[in-house]
């Protein structure tokens, strides 16, 4: 028996068929992956992403701290409740885990991170702690964590909450989140779809669970979880980036803060990397043949060969569609080795879909 | 509980064979189904051409992951589920019926004998979980 969350219980009653996800016992489909991704592409769907990782940084010093810490600015955060897409680096500019950290208020920050990244994550963090006096890391094992996405989610998750809290869920901007006692509400995601992350007290989350499922939304397993994200161009870590890439060469320069004074962990592996000319590029591909791209299968391009970092198959698109790493300038059509065949796939601008539409045929593909 | 049909014989690769005359129609089975979850691309032999038992002759293909299906008897292949092209989807929703993948004109009706039955299938998956 691996970890389960809070919400193990309503996915078996839901018919969850249920895996091992980096030792957590999690639902990887109800029934059909495909509904599930439809549903949140044309409707709304829930996640439950309890098994990940949540930390409240806090004190005087959380704030240098974080600015040391992470690739990106923490620094842009000044409105309450505003989040921030990061890496956190090792010294040679490896990407140790990709988080978000939400400013809650001043001295008070909540960084979400991986689960399969967990040990070493946390280990880090303590590391790096070293020398700041007035800084709390507290591991969060009491808080669950449940995503609800679709172009309907926001509507139907709103009215499952006090009237009080709406009008304020309302207004709230994209990433952007409000507080409320012991719940945290984030227009935040991993789908290309609108919605929330919703983080509260895990014994306050089945409850929660039973109301959105009332009101009709669908639960989702990590499986549409995958296509998803993938179809929204989102990085998945360990797939997509490790701690032998940068985010450089990983379709991440945007969010790294590079142009600044803020000296960060990695920093100068990165001037260094961009001073000797990025070598690769991070790009989407879409398959022309037919089949389905997976993870690590080599791609050849007339500038050398690269690599297929995560592939599957898009509901949306009914094709299949990857992200690889390419040798840079690479572009046009490629070939992708599958079982001892060459496939043609065409390499296009990320992401693929955006709030339910394919972005190929939309000024996304130039 | 997956459905297992008496009336067939089985690989323990997944597939499952069901003979009339000298003819074979080849699937897979239903617990292959829900383990692969939905199904997106289904490679078959081509019409015409010679398969050996226990040669890899094809692959389907779910949004997760990919698996190979194996020749559960020699000869050759007469006929094959175009469907499958275009709606592969087929084996989830009825793999013992329309999603059925091709058909062999068998050289040797004594490799039956090296099949599964449905009991001996059973068992093999019931031990798998």
């Amino acid at each position: 028996m691996g970890n389960r969350t809070p919400l193990y219980q309503c996915h078996l009653d839901a018919g969850a068929k249920i895996v091992d996800f980096a030792g957590w016992d999690m639902p990887i489909n109800y029934g059909s992956q495909i509904a599930e991704h439809e549903a949140v592409r044309s409707d709304a769907g829930m996640f439950d992403v309890s098994h990940m990782t949540v930390v409240d940084v806090s004190g005087a010093d959380a704030r240098a701290y974080l600015q040391h810490l992470l690739a990106n600015d923490v620094g842009r955060l000044q409105l309450p409740g505003k989040a921030l897409y990061s890496c956190m680096l090792n010294q040679q500019g490896g990407v140790i885990d990709d988080l978000i950290v939400y400013y809650l208020r001043d001295g008070f920050y909540r960084v979400v991170i991986n689960s399969a990244t967990r040990e070493k994550d946390l280990a880090w963090l303590d590391r790096q702690a070293q020398g700041y006096a007035d800084l709390v890391i507290k591991f969060r094992d009491d808080v669950a964590l449940l995503a609800v996405q679709g172009p309907n989610a926001r509507d139907q998750a709103i009215g499952l909450f006090e009237d009080y809290q709406q009008e304020r869920l309302r207004q709230l901007a994209r990433f952007q989140g409000a507080e409320f006692d012991d719940c945290f509400v984030a227009r935040t995601g991993y789908t290309g779809e609108d919605g929330f992350e919703i983080m509260m007290l895990a014994e306050q989350m089945p409850e929660l669970w039973q109301r959105m499922l009332a009101a009709g939304i669908v639960p989702c397993g990590l499986g549409a979880r995958d296509t998803l994200r993938l179809e929204a161009g989102m990085n998945l870590y360990g797939a997509d980036m490790d701690e032998t890439t940068t985010p450089l060469v990983s379709g991440l320069a945007w969010t790294v803060a590079l142009g600044d004074a803020r000296d960060f962990i990695g920093k100068q592996a990165l001037l260094d990397q961009q001073a000797a000319g990025i070598q690769q590029s991070f790009v989407g591909l879409l398959l022309l043949d037919k089949g389905v791209l997976r993870n690590h299968l080599k791609v050849v391009t007339p500038l050398g060969e690269g690599e297929i970092t995560s592939g599957s198959y898009s509901p949306t698109l009914q094709r299949s569609i990857a992200m690889a790493r390419l040798p840079a300038g690479a572009e046009g059509r490629v070939e992708v080795e599958v079982r001892n065949k060459m496939l043609s796939a065409e390499i296009v601008k990320l992401p693929f879909v955006r709030e339910g539409k394919s972005m190929l045929n939309d000024g996304g593909n130039q | 509980m997956s459905e297992v049909p008496s009336e067939l014989k089985f690989l323990s690769s997944h597939e499952w064979v069901l003979i009339e005359g000298g003819v074979a129609t080849v699937g897979v089975t239903d617990h292959a189904q829900e383990l692969l979850g939905d199904l997106v691309y289904v490679e078959l032999p081509e019409q015409g051409s010679s398969v050996a038992a226990g040669d890899s002759v094809g692959v389907i293909e779910s949004v997760k992951a990919a698996s190979d299906t194996y020749a559960p008897v020699s000869g050759e292949v007469i006929e094959v589920n175009e469907e499958l092209e275009n709606a592969p989807d087929k084996i989830n929703d009825d793999p013992y019926g329309d999603g059925w993948m091709y058909k062999v004109s068998m050289e040797d009706p004594e490799e039956v004998g090296d099949l599964l039955d449905a009991e001996a299938y059973s068992e093999a998956i019931a031990d798998e979980e």
